[in-house]
């Protein structure tokens, strides 16, 4: 399972990359995984707003749709809109091609208080 | 990402139980059982069915085997489908109906001799089958249930030919479609049907459930290079959704016919009594007020699921009983029963997902044609 060091990760399975005053947002390795074939990503609108542990987009797969919940607070400001013809870059390169969305944060000190790559390991039983 | 909750019930395994795990198997609750949903992933199992193999554990299934001098007299009074048509080796689908034509279950009549005949039913049926069928049963005819002593495979997709002349060597010809016959293992006497779910040619066979590892081994090695893939339920689904099949306590309920499942072609109105018939009498003369019917999704949308509400001029009009993504096509698929009025080739309609409504069409079975 691939875990990267420099990304923050919520216990729903998301992962937060901090750029700036934003934080890019997707799911993890381990989520895309359990979810498989991913074929359909329901995608926020920019402007948004979105609060952290939130419903704030659908990913689907052949068999099930799931709700990705923000992790963080604040304003969509982009979405990744390949998904839109290519869904699968979520499960192919879920920590990079397939991000889901941008979020201009309202209160940056919520991404200290995710859980580092080891504490995410540990979450996952590795 | 939300989380899903297991069932607090225990399950039943099959013999493939082991053999699924370590061949990396999701294993979910399937009316009662520890099934696998998926291996590798549905998208690969679905392709490598429609493009060269599949193997499913279905032992799940159950066998119910109906003998006696009054057996094949008894059947039809007990099914839709005429059993008199069947010959030796032969095997029809039917449908086993309430008083009031409702389905209780689908299954397939194999007719083994003069006066034996299997029938494989539903896995989450078997007791209620059985049931109603020892309740109907007259002197000259013998039930036994032997579903724990089978195991069941099936093994689908246009190189099953193949795969059958080498598991085989020659010792046996292949049956015709819709055929069954027996071969003697080493381990088990096998009835091998010509018979499946997904739409490619294939065979289904029912041997023994304590050598279930051997012949699962043995068929993956011997398709191994004919590119053979264990497959889960979850292509099962797509594969039968693609082509129409009806999935019973989905598609096929006792609120529903068989006609109004348009599935008239399984059913002998000209047989003087089964149970259900006069309701079906009924409706072939009288109509229907809903039919079930596929529809594809227009262009890129969400995949319908089953229970979206289905929409007509701005007014909610069914709800879908089946839907996934078609692997095949590409696109969003389902079927719903909806008003006769409207269930028409081309008949445009809308499917509600998440409060949006998106486009669809009905259309002609099957969804995936060759």
């Amino acid at each position: 399972m691939n875990i990267p060091d420099d990304l923050k990760y919520s216990e729903t399975h998301e992962w937060v990359r901090l750029e700036g005053a934003q934080a890019r947002v997707g799911i993890t390795d381990h989520a895309q995984a359990e979810l498989t074939d991913v074929v359909y990503v329901e995608l926020p609108k920019i402007g948004a707003k979105v609060q952290a542990k939130a419903p704030a987009a659908v990913v689907e797969s052949v068999k099930a749709a799931g709700d990705i919940y923000s992790p963080v607070t604040g304003t969509v400001v982009a979405v990744n809109e390949a998904l839109e013809n290519n869904p699968a870059l979520v499960n192919t390169d879920p920590h990079g091609e397939g991000w889901i969305f941008v979020v201009a944060l309202d209160a940056p000190e919520e991404v200290a208080q995710l859980k580092s790559a080891a504490e995410y390991q540990a979450l996952l039983g590795e | 990402m939300s989380s899903e909750t297991a069932s607090p019930a225990a399950p039943k395994k099959t013999p493939l139980f082991d053999a699924h795990l370590a061949a990396g198997g999701k294993m979910v609750d399937f009316g009662g059982w520890h099934m696998p949903v998926q291996y590798s992933g549905i998208l690969e199992e679905h392709h490598a069915v429609r493009n060269t193999l599949g193997v499913f554990d279905i032992s799940h299934m159950g066998e119910v085997f109906i003998n006696g001098p009054e057996a094949g007299k008894w059947l039809n009074e007990l099914l839709t489908n005429n059993v008199d048509r069947l010959g030796l080796g032969e095997c029809q689908y039917s449908f086993l109906l309430n008083e009031e034509g409702g389905v209780i279950d689908d299954l397939l009549v194999y007719r083994l001799e003069k006066s034996e005949y299997l029938l494989v039913v539903n896995a989450s049926m078997i007791e209620e089958d059985v049931a109603w069928m020892q309740k109907h049963l007259r002197t000259g005819v013998t039930l036994e249930n032997r579903s724990d002593e089978f195991a069941g495979i099936a093994v689908q997709g246009p190189r099953a030919a193949q795969l059958f002349d080498r598991f085989f060597e020659g010792k046996i010809s292949r049956p015709a479609r819709n055929e069954i016959q027996r071969y003697q293992a080493d381990c088990t006497p096998v009835l091998i049907a010509r018979t499946g779910y997904t739409g490619e040619d294939g065979f289904e066979l029912f041997f023994k459930a304590d050598c279930a590892d051997t012949i699962w081994k043995a068929i993956l090695e011997k398709g191994a290079d004919l590119g053979i893939k264990p497959c889960g339920l979850g292509a099962r689904d797509t594969l039968r959704l693609e082509m129409c099949y009806p999935l019973n306590g989905s598609d096929l309920s006792p609120q529903h016919t068989p006609i109004e499942a348009g599935m008239s072609f399984f059913v002998d109105l000209e047989k003087p009594a089964f149970i259900g018939r006069s309701k079906l009498v009924q409706q072939r003369e009288g109509g229907v007020q809903h039919r079930l019917v596929p529809f594809k999704m227009k262009g890129k949308t969400p995949p319908p699921r089953p229970h979206y509400r289905v929409f007509k001029n701005g007014e909610p009009i069914a709800e879908t009983t089946s839907g996934t993504v078609s692997p095949t096509l590409g696109i969003g698929i389902g079927m719903a029963y909806v008003p006769a009025e409207f269930a028409r080739i081309n008949e445009e309609i809308e499917i509600e997902i998440r409060g949006r409504r998106f486009p669809a069409t009905i259309e002609k079975k099957p969804l995936h044609k060759k």
